[in-house]
């Protein structure tokens, strides 16, 4: 009886967990990228005598090259020949096929009622499938990786009850800055978000993952909807495991949010904070330098798809710059045999390697001093993008897209 | 003892140290761009001992490590908030960055002021207001980190993670 996430708890440890209760837990997966690995690696050797210097599982450990790839600077292409040699001598396998929080689930690594801990914040997107997931830093997972365990203290819960029907124009990312907008850039914290009601029960996976990926901005541990008919779906073929379908029994939770989803228009998220979530028409007369498609929020195929329906056959404005970047590999193959690589290239945008692009301000796409930026990521933090007096801007896929077609922030309405 | 720096709410990784310049190990280097956007002067002028005071959700935003890492390789001795994110503050117990809740002590400080803290009772004194603050105790379990020095210490005394 409890929340997802007690359920989920109790499952694995073969007991009834309460919310509060402290517990030291077997992990099902283990996740770093090519800038969070090399301090893990560091915590891992330390720990050298507790396992014989051994990761715990090598099938179960994952390293994901996403942050800087290709390598933009002789230092990042140390560190990951570094990486590299690690994972040679653990018998890791290197994933270098996109951004890890798109590859992870992709490859049947993220199953309903797992444990997955992973180095970076935004590891809570797993939890559209039904997992606890969570970001730690790089000792706590060069601790698991050693260990095959961490600690939680079992979080309390928010219910995010999301109802009605998207509009014309809105998409789950609206949705989650109305949330955001909601609960604070710190009213999660510590807990976990239960995403529950008829909305999100028709919301496809991808739709989920953009709703989970932004527990974090919250502040929360993990984001989670309870698996269903369309997480077995979108599982088929990506596992031969079997999974239990675990949901809320009963849940006691913190707090309640409900949320009207057929009264939301699309939305902008202003700098430099998530929260500061306006109407597209309020900041409509703002000029874009450069737009920027893609992210583990935003970079999957149907966000692909919205944004080449509207660039189809157009260009993008002659001041403004547009930079896709497919989340995946899979994501990028089918973008290109369905046309919308071509859509965007012939529009004027640059396609990009799959990774995390110019998200982190290291490279393909780095903002000058006063310049700004309206993008489908999950963050606007000061600085995150190149030159600290650039300012960012968040918004849907569609928004994007209109706003390079107009050169100014612009309302997806007009051009749908 | 000590002198604050105090910072606002909402103070994310990616100012405590941005992600143009955490493409290393290398700890000196993390301490040379600490607090470059909001605190330009920070890195040149901070102390062994200074102690970094903020508002709510210090530390919000990435998960990255070398957040705590450059605040501890500039010699802040403890870092106190009204409130923590919950990443860097685990990070931060993780590593021996101590790091402490106090309302009260930071609504009462301001930058430049001495600052006096013991950490194993959690009392801070305002030595320039002569007031003193109790911090919130810590949870059982961080609290075991906490002094062992770390995780990777707490597991090497424990011989596993239990």
């Amino acid at each position: 009886m409890g929340t997802l996430t007690e359920e989920i708890f109790s499952y694995k440890l073969g007991r009834t967990v309460e919310q509060g209760e402290t517990v030291v837990v077997e992990v099902d997966r283990v996740m770093s990228h090519d800038t969070t690995t090399p301090l893990a690696i560091k915590a891992f050797r330390e720990l050298a005598q507790q396992n014989d210097g051994r990761v715990f599982n090598s099938r179960r450990s994952h390293i994901v090259f996403d942050h800087i790839i290709p390598a933009s600077t002789i230092a990042a292409a140390t560190l990951q020949r570094d990486v590299r040699s690690f994972a040679r001598e653990q018998d890791i396998t290197i994933l270098q096929e996109g951004i890890c929080h798109q590859v992870m689930p992709e490859r049947g690594y993220v199953l309903p009622g797992d444990i997955i801990v992973g180095a970076d914040s935004h590891s809570c997107t797993y939890g559209a499938l039904g997992a606890f997931a969570t970001g730690m830093g790089s000792t706590d997972i060069g601790v698991a990786y050693a260990t095959g365990r961490t600690w939680f203290r079992v979080p309390f819960t928010i219910n995010v009850r999301i109802s009605g029907t998207l509009p014309f124009g809105v998409y789950a990312k609206d949705v989650t800055f109305e949330i955001v907008r909601r609960i604070g850039v710190d009213g999660a914290n510590y807990r976990a978000i239960e995403f529950t009601g008829d909305l999100v029960e028709q919301l496809s996976v991808s739709e989920r993952f953009t709703l989970c990926n932004m527990a974090i901005e919250m502040g929360g541990k993990a984001g989670l909807v309870a698996p269903d008919a369309t997480t077995r779906e979108w599982l088929k073929g990506r596992t031969e495991s079997d999974y239990p379908m675990l949901a809320p029994h009963r849940p006691d939770y913190e707090r309640i949010v409900e949320i009207d989803a057929s009264q939301l228009q699309p939305m902008i998220a202003c700098p430099p904070d998530v929260n500061n979530v306006t109407s597209v028409g309020e900041v409509s007369h703002v000029a874009i330098d450069q737009v920027f498609l893609g992210t583990c929020t935003n970079g999957r195929l149907d966000d692909l798809a919205i944004a080449a329906s509207i660039l189809q056959g157009k260009t993008i404005h002659p001041q403004t710059r547009m930079v896709v970047i497919p989340a995946s590999r899979e994501v990028y193959l089918e973008a290109m045999r369905l046309g919308y690589l071509e859509t965007f290239v012939q529009a004027g945008a640059s396609v990009g390697t799959p990774g995390c692009g110019p998200c982190i301000g290291r490279h393909f796409g780095v903002l000058a001093p006063g310049e700004r930026a309206l993008t489908t990521m999950n963050r606007n933090f000061t600085g995150r993008m190149g030159d600290p007096t650039a300012e960012i801007y968040l918004g849907s896929p569609a928004t994007v897209a209109a706003t390079a077609l107009a050169g100014h922030i612009s309302d997806p309405r007009n051009v749908l | 003892m000590g002198l604050v720096w105090m910072l606002g709410d909402n103070v994310n990784t990616d100012v405590i140290i941005p992600g143009r310049y955490n493409v290393t190990t290398d700890r000196s280097q993390l301490a040379r761009y600490c607090l470059c956007e909001v605190r330009p002067d920070f890195a040149q002028q901070v102390k062994p001992g200074d102690v970094v005071m903020a508002g709510h959700n210090f530390g919000c935003g990435s998960s990255r490590e070398h957040a705590p890492a450059a605040l501890q390789a500039c010699g802040i001795q403890v870092v106190i908030a009204r409130s923590f994110a919950r990443i860097f503050y685990r990070n931060a117990v993780n590593i021996g960055l101590p790091v402490l809740v106090c309302e009260e002590a930071v609504l009462s400080s301001t930058d430049g002021q001495q600052i006096q803290v013991d950490l194993a009772s959690g009392t801070i004194y305002n030595q320039t207001t002569d007031q003193t603050f109790q911090a919130e105790p810590l949870d059982p379990f961080v609290a075991r980190i906490v002094a062992a020095g770390g995780i990777i210490e707490y597991i090497r005394r424990e011989g596993t993670l239990r």
